[in-house]
């Protein structure tokens, strides 16, 4: 798919003359269409652009200087263990409601459904402000959560995860749901005829079928959570050390030192880049 | 009798009903066109489709009430369904492990099994870098693990080429000769029924229409459809005596019978004249060519007239006689072949 827009100009130019055919297995399409590649280039522009920017103006020559500052490397730290800890506990909830949702059906499974999705398309600012009403100390279920377990979630590392888990979770769930509704579910009914019960069945045969799916899934939750900025800074606010994740300290720096805010986001770059890559060819694009 | 079952489905164009026997040791194969039932039918014993009605009774259990899991029942699907994720050994081993049996003893048993159908050296491969064959016989070992009290198999050599196909069934033939339950299987091929088979039950439009070994059915049809599949020409009239009458056709018939009869006779049998042939062969009538069409050696002529007919004949005989598309022609039926029996 890449080769073919430089080799499709090769063709009409070729010394070989319109009379000879065309490589095996490409039909001959004629010129590319340009209300198609125009605005695909722009596009394309539009996207990689910011990148650039921030490869450009980046302070190369005191980037690892500034790279090694403690509070760059705390809050990397903070990201990278609060979005992993975020997709476990999206795995741990979203896989099993991805399941309900694609194999049982229940009354008002539809509007579960579009319940599921709601944080995709709520700013998260609003999640962390409906967050802090219920789990925040005078809200519904933090009130309760502190007079019983004497736990107070908002402004702790354990609010950026929640916060996280909150609006990476759909992702997750999307995607999984998704691959159970491809599955062939004949597999499952081979296995029940060989004995295995539901739990089983979802276990070591549902399960192992749609890993993709789930990886993929966990992948996009991964990269949502890492980048999550307004939920977090609504519920779990901005302290060094404990809640302060790279967005957070991306905006924080961007005021008073805004070379160290593009350091800072060059290294979420860079991390995103890599996990995306190295687990987007095993994984998502696998046949 | 270990299986008694009287299946109902009702479907919103189409229901199943029929009612099955089966002894221990015995293979019934369930035959019929596409969309007959016959999937139906098995899903429903194996508990993957719910019954409308009926009882599912084996060895003297009822088994309607209980999940597919609790079924003593080992299916072989049609696409086979090994699991890909699985080696042939692991694929094999699933069922022992989903009954409580300790993973190196399943183990033991899913090797001891893929060594019966010939496959110990391939215990390591998962199903994808298995061929048709091999997979095959992986799900009939799949299904055997489970000791299954009733062995149901869904079309078991649909999917492969003609040639693995010869094989796998004479193999099938063996393994299902050693399995002392009772059988089940369902296929739309004649010639694997057949070979297969201790009795057949053929199904049309979700109901039983014709049941026996498969040299009753082969011989005596009693649906248009089993006539095709066991290429005979039939008909259904009224015999008197050693005559039946079709229609407005009169069919002397070796045996001799009274009242509602069917006739059969092979296409072998029919004999084509361009003019009345001369002294008086018996069951002659006048017919126009419909098609004609290869048939193995032979050339296959489809007749219209008082009854339509099929009658192979030799390409020579095709060329003497100058046949073509629409023509008129005489055509008989050797007395001897045709047969009788009551509708």
């Amino acid at each position: 798919m890449n080769s073919s827009v430089p080799e499709q100009v090769d063709l009409s130019s070729s010394p070989r003359g319109p009379g000879s055919r065309p490589a095996a297995g490409r039909e001959v399409s004629g010129r590319l269409p340009w209300m198609l590649v125009v605005p695909a280039v722009v596009g394309l522009v539009f996207l990689v652009l910011p990148l650039a920017g921030l490869l450009i103006r980046a302070p190369w020559p005191t980037l690892l200087q500034r790279l090694a500052e403690p509070q760059v490397l705390e809050a990397l730290r903070l990201s990278l263990v609060c979005a992993t800890i975020a997709t476990a506990v999206c795995l741990l909830l979203g896989v099993p409601l991805a399941w309900l949702l694609a194999r049982v059906s229940f009354p008002g499974r539809r509007l579960v459904r579009a319940l599921v999705t709601v944080p995709l398309v709520l700013p998260p600012v609003v999640g962390g402000v409906a967050l802090l009403l219920v789990l925040g100390r005078r809200g519904l279920v933090g009130q309760w959560l502190e007079a019983t377990f004497g736990i107070t979630l908002p402004f702790t590392t354990a609010g950026v995860i929640i916060a996280e888990a909150f609006v990476a979770m759909p992702f997750l769930v999307i995607s999984v749901e998704g691959a159970l509704r491809g599955a062939d579910r004949r597999f499952e009914e081979a296995a029940a005829t060989l004995g295995a019960s539901r739990w089983t069945v979802f276990r070591r045969v549902t399960l192992p079928m749609v890993m993709p799916g789930v990886v993929a899934g966990a992948v996009l939750c991964w990269a949502r959570a890492l980048g999550e900025f307004g939920a977090t800074i609504t519920f779990a606010g901005n302290f060094p050390g404990t809640t302060r994740t790279m967005p957070l300290a991306v905006y924080l720096a961007l005021e008073t030192e805004p070379e160290a805010a593009i350091v800072l986001s060059l290294v979420l770059l860079a991390v995103s880049v890599i996990i995306l890559t190295s687990l987007r060819d095993r994984w998502v694009s696998a046949p | 009798m270990t299986l008694h079952a009287r299946l109902v489905v009702a479907r919103p164009a189409f229901t199943l009903d029929l009612t099955l026997e089966v002894a221990p040791g015995e293979v019934v194969a369930l035959l019929g066109p596409n969309g007959a039932g016959k999937t139906t039918a098995l899903r429903a014993l194996a508990g993957l489709t719910r019954l409308s009605d009926g009882q599912i009774v084996l060895r003297g259990r009822p088994l309607h009430t209980l999940p597919a899991e609790e079924r003593p029942i080992g299916m072989v699907f049609q696409d086979y369904l090994l699991f890909p994720h699985l080696t042939a050994l692991d694929n094999v081993a699933f069922g022992p492990r989903c009954h409580g049996v300790p993973k190196a003893e399943a183990r033991r048993t899913a090797a001891a099994l893929l060594e019966r159908v010939g496959l110990a050296d391939r215990a390591a491969a998962k199903p994808r870098q298995l061929s048709g064959g091999q997979a095959q016989r992986v799900a009939l070992a799949r299904a055997l693990a489970i000791q299954p009290d009733l062995l149901l198999l869904d079309e078991p050599l649909a999917a492969l080429d003609a040639h693995t196909r010869l094989e796998i069934r004479s193999q099938l033939r063996r393994h299902l000769a050693d399995f002392d339950g009772a059988t089940v299987l369902v296929t739309h091929d004649p010639l694997d029924a057949m070979v297969l088979a201790d009795r057949l039950v053929v199904i049309e439009n979700g109901a039983i229409v014709q049941q026996g070994s498969p040299a009753e059915v082969a011989r005596r049809p009693r649906t248009d459809y089993v006539a095709r599949l066991v290429g005979l020409n039939l008909y259904r009239g009224v015999a008197d005596g050693a005559r039946v009458k079709v229609g407005e056709l009169l069919l002397h018939t070796y045996e001799h019978l009274d009242g509602p009869a069917f006739v059969a006779f092979p296409p072998s049998a029919v004999a084509l004249y361009r003019t009345r042939p001369d002294g008086s062969p018996r069951n002659l009538w006048q017919a126009r060519i419909e098609g004609i069409e290869r048939h193995g050696d032979n050339v296959r002529v489809h007749l219209d007239g008082p009854v339509t007919a099929f009658a192979d004949i030799t390409p020579a005989a095709v060329a003497d006689l100058d046949l073509t598309l629409g023509q008129q022609i005489w055509a008989s039926a050797k007395a001897t072949e045709t047969h009788a029996y009551p509708a």
